[in-house]
This record gives structure tokens, C-alpha cells and sequence, in this order.
């Protein structure tokens, strides 16, 4: 784990840049790493999925599958797909702030 | 006290040994123990891998629910239509109406291969297998003997999956069995995965991650099944991408029972039971309790997990019956064989907090964790004589508790 700085502000990564600590996110720092994934600006849809992800980690642990993320994100998932390009459960894990959906080993 | 009624839905593991921990813990003229499962078979789901290969039998790994129940337990042959929280009853599908002091909801999953598009389509049972209940394990097994080679595509849809280790196990045993048939050179074996590796936990992936390499199975990650095709033989991803296979071994989706979403507020979008993860209480109200694959708590969902969870869970439905402060003390332990064919296996211990660590388990002297180990096979297959004998009947396993041991095990470092 290192700390770096996202949008001026210190934060924990992990090695590929996922947050460790949910409570250091601001909305910036989502801008940020959104851009450095090659998503030039959040619309309102990415807003949308990136905070269900939040309070979804917050309440419950686990971040959301894909397919929880198309049943109850109100974002089905081929448009996942279209705003998240590279894999939606990840990338917005990390644009949210959130720790790296993992299996158990 | 006056006689409590306690209803459990299930009579899988978790189910099992909840009643007859209850039944252990209250006398007859304290507590009724009820408990509701739709068939009266019982399978030794982990013996399910072995099928495919010959390994094992379908007769072997099924025992009567009932018969696996202590004396005294009421068993109900009997979908659940649904529950009444509001009005602690549950209503089963043939009619009776069971109120409760407790509830128990011990249901697991199902698998729901027709939310993929296409998977239930042609080609399913022909092409496209899942060794996740008996009889696709048994068709599978009927495949296999007549597969002589070409692409095998092992693929999870997605998580969460019941013992989430196993495709990849079967990727293991696939290779082996092949290997010994002759007709591994002939065979391109696949691992399709959405996570971004076989492994994803750091310690886990340093030490093992060299395993499908050395297997010669290609690795192919981040991949979501949206579709297949099982006359073609393709399988593609939300993302574009296609697999082609001769033979499709899928782990499908899973979901709850069908009546927790019958059930106002009992359940999530997928069936899964909110769950308190350290006390096992819903928060639908005070007197319903979860346990096993059909909660929502984010550790595995595997058989040990439900084990370690029914010690937390006999003990917090007597405290809430005595009207006592629960006990907050499950802390996630879960803890899988993974078997890697030529008579070897790995040992995996975890919880809440600690990913699988090297070491020995359960102390200094024991089975070798994360490494290779004819012991470990060896452990896998005794398992099962502990699992009728005295998982079920809620024995205590000298030595294995409900909190995960730390003696024995190694804090490494990752190198990055």
C-alpha cells in the first residue's frame, strides 16, 4: 500500500491505484482517476453506477457483481459496458473509491 | 419458559446442523424444531466435482434429509410459498401454515442458468454442462467419457458462486483425467474467469499463481458471459469477446430461493438474505436468523462457512429466546480444500479480515496451507465420513472451532 496524491488530496492505493479507504474520496478525486482511465467526463449515468457501488461497499462489504450492478443500478448491462469500457465492476470500483472486487484466494 | 417454536427453512448443511444443535441445546418440553426442504435428498455437494470424472457416485454423496435429522426434529417435505414476518408465520406450498418464535432461513441458492441468454437454449446437456447439482454432474460425466479432444471452456459467470474454488478444480482435474486418457495433447482447456485472475488475493496469487501455467490451461480473465451458443460452440462476453468450445462446463448464476422474493423484505435484488455478519440476526426483524449460502455476508459460500456460522447461530437463537445480548463472535472463518489432481490437494484458511496465509493448519502441526500436499488430498477425502458423521449432527471436531486459528500461520510479505 502507498500513499500518493489524487487531485491534491494524500490517498492510499493499493499496486494498480485501487483506494483502500473509502473515506478519503471526494468527488475530484473520482474526476481524477476517471481521466486517467480514459473517461475525459462523468456524465450523470456514471455518476449514477459509481455511487450505488459506494454505498453498496459501505452497507454491505462487497462491492457489487455486474449482474447486481444491471439489476438494481437502474443501468443495464450492455451500457455498463458502453460507459465503462474497460469492465464496469472494476473500473468503477475505482473511480468510487472502493477496494478492488476479489474472489476469496 | 412456555414451548418456543422454531422453524427452519432448509435442510441442506446449514439446516441440518442448526436442528440438531437446537434440538441438543433445548429439551423437548422448551422447543418444537421444525424444519422444511422441498426434497428428502441430501447431498454432499462437495462430492460433486468427483462425478464428472468418475470419481464418484451419485448413490455415494445422496443420504435421506431425514434420516440425517436428530429425533425430535419435525421434518416437512414442502416447498415454501412464503414468509409473513409481520406475522411470524410461514406458509408452505402444501397449505400448512407454521408460526414461529424463531426463524431459521437455511435455503442456499439456486442456480439460475436460464438468466444467461441462451445457456438453457439447444446445446444444454448436449455441449453445455454444469457439475453444480446431480444431474449435471452425471450428464457431464457421460460427456466427458465420450470427449476425445478439442477446446474445453470451464467459465463462472459471475459472483458470488457456491465454493468458489471449484471450476477451478475442475479445470485441475480435467487436465489430470485428460492427461491419464492420453488425450491432453489434443486438448486446449480454458479458464474463463469475470475476476482479473485465477487467483486475486496477493499472497494466494504469489504462491499459486504459476499453477495453470505449469497445467498448461490458459488463463483468460475479466471476462462477463453474456450469451451462448451451444450448437455453434461459442461463448461471448458482454465486451465482445468469443470463446469456442467443444465442450462448455459453466458455473451458471446464482440466486436465493424463489420465496425469498416472494417474502416482502426478507431478501435482496438476488434472493440473498441481509445478514448480520458477525451475529447471524436479519434485520427483517429481531427473530429471524441466516445461515450458509443464503445470506448476503461477504465471505464464502462453503460449507465450512456454515459450519463455523451454526456454532454462532445455535448459540444466538438461545440467547434471543432468553432474551440475552447476542453474541457478536462470527468472524468469517472459512477454510477449503482445493484439489489439484494427481492425488494432491491445497489447504485454504481464511476470514473476514485475513487472506489465506502459508503455514499449517489448525496449528504448527497440521496440514500445509497453501502448498501442494498429497495430505491434503488425503484430508478432502476423509471429509467426507466427518460430514455425515459429525458435521451434521452437530458434533464438535476436536481443535476446529468457529474463529479462525493464527497459530501456524505465516505473515508474509508481497512483493509487488
Amino acid at each position: 500500500m502507498t500513499m500518493t496524491l489524487i487531485a491534491d488530496a494524500p490517498v492510499d492505493v493499493d499496486a494498480e491505484g485501487f483506494m483502500t479507504d473509502p473515506e478519503q474520496w471526494n468527488e475530484q478525486i473520482a474526476q481524477a482517476i476517471a481521466a486517467e482511465n480514459g473517461i475525459t467526463e462523468l456524465a450523470d449515468r456514471h455518476w449514477l453506477v459509481v455511487k450505488f457501488m459506494r454505498e453498496r461497499y459501505l452497507t454491505t462489504g462487497t462491492a457489487p457483481s455486474i449482474r447486481s450492478l444491471g439489476k438494481e443500478s437502474g443501468v443495464p448491462v450492455k451500457e455498463l459496458y458502453q460507459l465503462f469500457p474497460k469492465g464496469p465492476a472494476k473500473l468503477a470500483a475505482k473511480i468510487g473509491g472502493i477496494p478492488k472486487p476479489k474472489g476469496c484466494i | 419458559m412456555s414451548k418456543k417454536q422454531i422453524v427452519i427453512l432448509g435442510g441442506g448443511t446449514g439446516g441440518t446442523m442448526a436442528a440438531n444443535r437446537l434440538r441438543r441445546r433445548f429439551d423437548p418440553d422448551e422447543a418444537e424444531i421444525h424444519v422444511v426442504d422441498r426434497d428428502d435428498r441430501h447431498v454432499y455437494q462437495p462430492g460433486l466435482l468427483f462425478v464428472p470424472f468418475g470419481l464418484a457416485h451419485v448413490d455415494e454423496i445422496v443420504r435421506p434429509r431425514r434420516r440425517q435429522l436428530h429425533k425430535g426434529v419435525v421434518f416437512h417435505e414442502s416447498e415454501v410459498e412464503e414468509v409473513w414476518t409481520e406475522r411470524d408465520e410461514v406458509l408452505l406450498d402444501d397449505g400448512t401454515v407454521l408460526p414461529y418464535d424463531v426463524l431459521v432461513v437455511a435455503t442456499g441458492v439456486r442456480l439460475q442458468p436460464e438468466e444467461t441468454e441462451g445457456m438453457t437454449a439447444a446445446g444444454w446437456n448436449e455441449r453445455v454442462f454444469t457439475f453444480y447439482n446431480l444431474e449435471g454432474a452425471e450428464a457431464l460425466h457421460g460427456a466427458l467419457e465420450r470427449f476425445d479432444g478439442g477446446r474445453l471452456v470451464v467459465n463462472l459467470v459471475d459472483m458470488p458462486i457456491k465454493c468458489p474454488v471449484a471450476p477451478l478444480e475442475f479445470a485441475f482435474l480435467a487436465d489430470w483425467h485428460l492427461r491419464e486418457r492420453g488425450i491432453r495433447n489434443r486438448t486446449e482447456l480454458v479458464y474463463a474467469t469475470p475476476l482479473d485472475g485465477a487467483f486475486t488475493k496477493p499472497i494466494a496469487s504469489e504462491q499459486l499463481g504459476s499453477l495453470l501455467a505449469e497445467k498448461e490451461i490458459e488463463l483468460v480473465t475479466e471476462f462477463n458471459a453474456g450469451e451462448v451458443d451451444g450448437i455453434g460452440g461459442k461463448l461471448s462476453s458482454y465486451d465482445g469477446r468469443e470463446l469456442d468450445f467443444e465442450l462448455l462446463v459453466t458455473v451458471p448464476l446464482h440466486g436465493g430461493a424463489p420465496y425469498v422474493e416472494r417474502s416482502p423484505g426478507l431478501g435482496d435484488a438476488l434472493g440473498f438474505v441481509p445478514t448480520d455478519r458477525r451475529t447471524l440476526q436479519t434485520p427483517v426483524k429481531p427473530n429471524v436468523f441466516a445461515l450458509g449460502d443464503a445470506t448476503d455476508l461477504p465471505t464464502s459460500k462453503a460449507g465450512s462457512v456454515t459450519h463455523f456460522e451454526a456454532e454462532v447461530l445455535t448459540e444466538n437463537v438461545a440467547r434471543y429466546l432468553a432474551d440475552k445480548e447476542l453474541d457478536a463472535g462470527y468472524d468469517g472463518h472459512a477454510n477449503c480444500f482445493i484439489e489439484t489432481g494427481f492425488h494432491k490437494a491445497l489447504l485454504i484458511d481464511f476470514n473476514y479480515e485475513t487472506e489465506p496465509l502459508p503455514g499449517h493448519f489448525p496449528t504448527v502441526f497440521g496440514l500445509p496451507l497453501l502448498r501442494e500436499s498429497r495430505l491434503n488430498h488425503l484430508g478432502k477425502l476423509a471429509f467426507q465420513w466427518v460430514y455425515w458423521h459429525a458435521l451434521l449432527p452437530g458434533r464438535e471436531i476436536p481443535g476446529i472451532g468457529p474463529t479462525m486459528p493464527s497459530t501456524g500461520k505465516k505473515r508474509v510479505p508481497v512483493h509487488t
